[in-house]
């Protein structure tokens, strides 16, 4: 038996995958605008949105505007898919990650619809999201996607979207 | 009449999200809205192709379905989206404004149905289609 090859070291598979995630993220405008980032463990991601007076769409109560809420949970469907993909093509070692910017990304998945069911108003605090991808086909996708304030078993909002593979280049 | 417009239309343009996005009422009726969004290159969601994020759309298509819930002749003190579902037909061109209009086609005392489109420059190929309901507060205001 030959000797098996030794680990890489933590660091290095680290700084790969964040550098693919951060060209990812980084590389989407309004993202930036609405001021997600994204906190990732091993291949798990969670969206964070963090609280900011323009997201607000009721003054009174105050809540977050519901088109914010629809585009925090989109744009967190749309990453986990693209990430998923990105996932298996640089621990297959098909994708190197260094040479990785927003113009040699692979193209995102398009929406074909989204579907937002609100739960309870947006607080004026910072949002959390997680997606789940429930089938990845290769043309077509169905993805899940969960959003929480301060508490992850009280929801304020959730929502199902289909989405269009990107042709492969 | 012109003055219900006026001051709805600073309602909404003082909604802080909206402002953020540079909505702008066109047209405001017994439980329909007409709302336009321009071009901003902030909003890009493909930054290949330069198109607007369909997240925005979303935000655009609810804030003009809110605003024709609360213009509905009914007169609800408030309202609250309970669910919204978009189909994304097409891209929106770069560089085109978007422009949303709902109604609401069914109102009972505690909901709105509404439904939406938006288009951009090209009036006969809408990019997205929305229908959604909202809640109607009564009163207590």
């Amino acid at each position: 038996m030959s000797p098996r090859r030794p680990p890489e070291p933590v660091q290095v598979v680290k700084k790969r995958r964040d550098a693919a995630l951060g060209a990812l993220v980084h590389g989407v405008p309004y993202i930036q605008f609405l001021g997600i980032r994204f906190d990732r463990r091993g291949d798990e991601l969670t969206s964070v949105l963090p609280y900011d007076n323009k997201l607000i769409g009721n003054p009174i109560i105050p809540a977050i505007h519901g088109g914010v809420t629809a585009a925090f949970l989109e744009v967190t469907a749309i990453i986990e898919l693209s990430w998923s993909l990105l996932w298996e093509e640089m621990e297959a070692g098909t994708l190197d990650p260094r040479g990785l910017t927003a113009e040699t990304l692979p193209r995102l998945p398009k929406t074909i619809d989204f579907t937002v069911d609100y739960l309870r108003s947006g607080l004026p605090r910072d949002a959390y999201a997680r997606a789940r991808v429930n089938r990845s086909g290769r043309r077509y996708a169905s993805v899940h996607v969960e959003a929480w304030q301060d508490n992850r078993s009280r929801l304020f909002a959730q929502a199902t979207g289909h989405f269009l593979m990107p042709e492969p280049e | 009449m012109d003055d219900k417009l006026r001051i709805a239309r600073q309602f909404i343009e003082a909604i802080p999200h909206s402002a953020a996005l540079g909505m702008q009422v066109e047209e405001l009726g017994d439980g329909m809205a007409v709302i336009s969004m321009p071009y901003d290159s902030r909003l890009v969601g493909d930054p290949k192709s330069g198109v607007i994020h369909g997240g925005a759309v979303s935000a655009l298509m609810d804030t003009c379905a809110g605003s024709a819930v609360m213009a509905h002749p009914t007169g609800p003190s408030g309202t609250a989206t309970i669910s919204l579902r978009i189909d994304y037909m097409r891209a929106a061109t770069p560089g085109q404004r978007i422009r949303a209009r709902a109604e609401c086609y069914h109102v009972t005392r505690t909901v709105a149905f509404i439904r939406a489109t938006a288009a951009d420059d090209d009036e006969t190929r809408p990019v997205a289609a929305a229908t959604g309901t909202f809640t109607i507060e009564r009163g207590r205001a």
